[in-house]
């Protein structure tokens, strides 16, 4: 019983029929979990007030962002290795979730930032960081819509990846860098993680849990949608040939 | 041995066209491929080249033994039919390209830009290409188009001189070259049948 | 490939080759420049390093897609595919003779622009060899775009979209050495930096480059 097993179509369909309702049953009860123990069972911070609460939807977001990326790239590396096709959809479907998690930690970053440092947005080299991985999301989306061949699609995509990644973390050194250059001895302080303590520490573990569970969710349902749609389009073609 | 294709299915956006190919081209030969429009003739000499992988079989082939004319000449507008010709010379390694422009007739166009060459004159200085690289295969396909009689005549001719020098041509083409020592290989047979799943090598079918 | 070089270059000096095109594209961008922020001398002399790698990166952009997509139209790259020489080859003769025509002539028309943008005198120096050292980069990061997008009917927008997060690095190591050179600080970081994006991505995208294209050839 090899892992690659689960490469196969068929193999991958059944498993995660099965395997499905559970992940997204738990996703749906760690999240509350989560998120209600966050919101409403943890002491406001004596400084932030209630506003730090957000916490428990920034970071858990912010993390699959990155993870989210992580995982298109073994992906990736799988099918142009490899070739398998199921791989390459998982990439392709999770693309879309990473970006969306990319754009709930800016939006969740700003409306956080505005009371606190009382701007929506500054040019911090974290949430710099996270807008330039959003715009690798943005391209690695555009090609894959833009090429109509599905496997030059899939090779292309997967090189973009590869090569994308290097550069995503190119650009964070760079951000870093740039940003020091600019405002030397800044006073504002971004680091949260740092502060957090164990009250707020332990729903935020179940926060994020909750948000890897919905990834995975999330990715397998997607996934299911694109193998579903090439069976068709594979049927549609058999039939134009008989 | 030129060119030797074993059991060869290829296949053109994920349908299979072609299986169950095979033949051998040795020193001095030359074949015709023939078929209907879409059987895959192009298919077939573009997986030969190297541009596109087999689904299924083998090509064997001595390394860097074929040089390839597709449907597109390659033409740079803007240079002369010299400085063309040079270049791919020098792509190839080669130097002197005064024998490829007598042979196909171009030696009063030499200077002239390619923008300004008529269909057949651009398809000539194409066909002049495969005389500076030195290969010995010559994988043609539909080398005829907009040739005028004298023109295809004048072909026939650099390809039976290329076959007497030791060289082979595996080609698609519809018109008579004259190549009477030509071999002729209809593909109408080897058409793929009752595409089973999977075995078209296209990304959709591996779900089907 | 030394063959490919010269064809390259002669193509784009020829008439309808678009060298110039990306220089005058340089010099309007930098005149808009003032008419968007104002006349005065101490803002303009601020951001103009920074105006002038932004403006040198969008000029470099702007043919980008002339790398491949014109020799994919006629054939050239089928028969370049097929040629003896090795395709990772051909991609960097490309992308060498696209910075020949369009990196350096930008990088050499730089200084002359930054007076137009009032940049201070110390700065000439460090802009030209910042530019001099990093538009390279530009290139071959391009050329790798550009064979992404070269079986694509329309892919110069797209281009744009892939290429472009990936010069922020290039931008901010270019920009930054600039900068802190009109201003007098040291430079050393930043340029050793950028050396380092270009001798990287000159090594190894050539042949993730390559790879795409035998990928759109198919």
């Amino acid at each position: 019983m090899s892992i690659w097993e689960y490469a196969n179509p068929k193999k991958f369909m059944q498993t995660s029929s099965w395997a499905l309702p559970w992940v997204t049953g738990m996703a749906v009860v760690t999240l509350l979990t989560g998120l209600v123990w966050g919101f409403f069972f943890t002491p406001d911070d004596f400084r932030q007030g209630s506003t730090v609460k957000i916490i428990y939807i920034h970071v858990p977001s912010a993390m699959m962002a990155i993870n989210a990326w992580a995982m298109m790239l073994v992906t990736s590396l799988i099918w142009l290795v490899r070739r398998h096709h199921v791989s390459v959809l998982a990439a392709k479907a999770a693309a879309p979730i990473g970006m969306t998690m990319t754009l709930i930690a800016l939006f969740t970053g700003a409306i956080w930032g505005q009371p606190m440092w009382g701007t929506w947005w500054a040019w911090d080299p974290r949430l710099t960081s996270f807008l330039i991985l959003f715009l690798f999301y943005l391209g690695y989306i555009a090609l894959w819509e833009a090429v109509d061949d599905p496997d030059t699609a899939a090779d292309l995509t997967s090189v973009l990846c590869l090569v994308g990644s290097v550069f995503a973390i190119l650009s964070r050194y760079a951000v870093l860098f740039w940003n020091q250059g600019l405002h030397q001895g800044a006073s504002l302080s971004l680091d949260k993680e740092e502060h957090v303590s164990d009250v707020y520490a332990f729903p935020l573990w179940v926060s994020m849990a909750g948000f890897v569970l919905l990834f995975v969710a999330l990715v397998l349902l997607r996934t299911r949608t694109e193998i579903r749609a090439r069976r068709l389009r594979a049927l549609e073609a058999r039939e134009r040939m008989a | 041995m030129m060119l030797e294709i074993q059991d060869l299915a290829v296949a053109r956006g994920g349908i299979r066209l072609l299986e169950g190919v095979s033949l051998a081209l040795g020193a001095g030969q030359a074949m015709v491929l023939r078929g209907p429009n879409g059987i895959g003739k192009t298919t077939l000499l573009r997986a030969v080249a190297g541009l596109q992988p087999a689904v299924a079989g083998s090509i064997t082939l001595p390394p860097e033994g074929a040089a390839y004319a597709g449907h597109a000449d390659g033409l740079k507008a803007t240079l002369t039919v010299a400085e063309n010709l040079t270049f791919w010379a020098g792509i190839y390694g080669q130097s002197g390209i005064a024998p490829a422009l007598a042979a196909m007739d171009l030696d009063a166009l030499q200077e002239r830009p390619a923008q300004n060459l008529s269909a057949g004159q651009k398809r000539r200085l194409g066909l002049a290409r495969l005389l500076v690289t030195g290969r010995r295969l010559w994988l043609l396909d539909e080398p005829t188009v907009s040739l005028d009689a004298a023109s295809v005549a004048l072909f026939g001719a650099s390809v039976r001189a290329h076959l007497a020098a030791g060289g082979a041509a595996l080609m698609a083409t519809h018109i008579d070259l004259g190549l009477d020592e030509a071999a002729i290989l209809d593909l109408t047979p080897f058409r793929a049948r009752h595409p089973e799943p999977g075995q078209g090598g296209g990304f959709d079918e591996a779900f089907a | 490939m030394l063959a490919l070089l010269l064809r390259d270059l002669r193509l784009a000096t020829r008439a309808g080759g678009g060298f110039g095109l990306s220089l005058a594209f340089f010099l309007i961008v930098t005149v808009l420049v003032p008419f968007g922020v104002g006349p005065e001398g101490g803002v303009l002399a601020r951001i103009a390093p920074g105006i002038l790698w932004v403006g040198a990166l969008l000029a470099c952009l702007l043919s980008l897609d002339r790398i491949f997509a014109l020799d994919r139209e006629d054939g050239s790259l089928d028969l370049l595919a097929t040629a003896p020489i090795p395709l990772e080859g051909a991609v960097a003769a490309k992308a060498l003779a696209h910075w020949l025509t369009t990196g350096l002539p930008l990088t050499l028309a730089a200084p002359i622009l930054g007076v137009l943008l009032n940049l201070p005198t110390a700065g000439f120096g460090w802009l030209t060899l910042s530019l001099l050292v990093g538009t390279p980069a530009l290139s071959v990061i391009g050329a790798f775009g550009a064979a992404l997008t070269v079986g694509l009917k329309r892919g110069g927008l797209l281009l744009s979209l892939l290429v472009l997060p990936l010069y922020i690095p290039t931008l901010i190591f270019g920009a930054e050495a600039a900068k802190r050179g009109a201003e007098g600080l040291a430079t050393a970081t930043p340029l050793l930096m950028l050396a380092g994006i270009t001798a990287g991505t000159a090594a190894i995208l050539p042949f993730a480059a390559a790879a795409a294209i035998r990928v759109n050839l198919r």
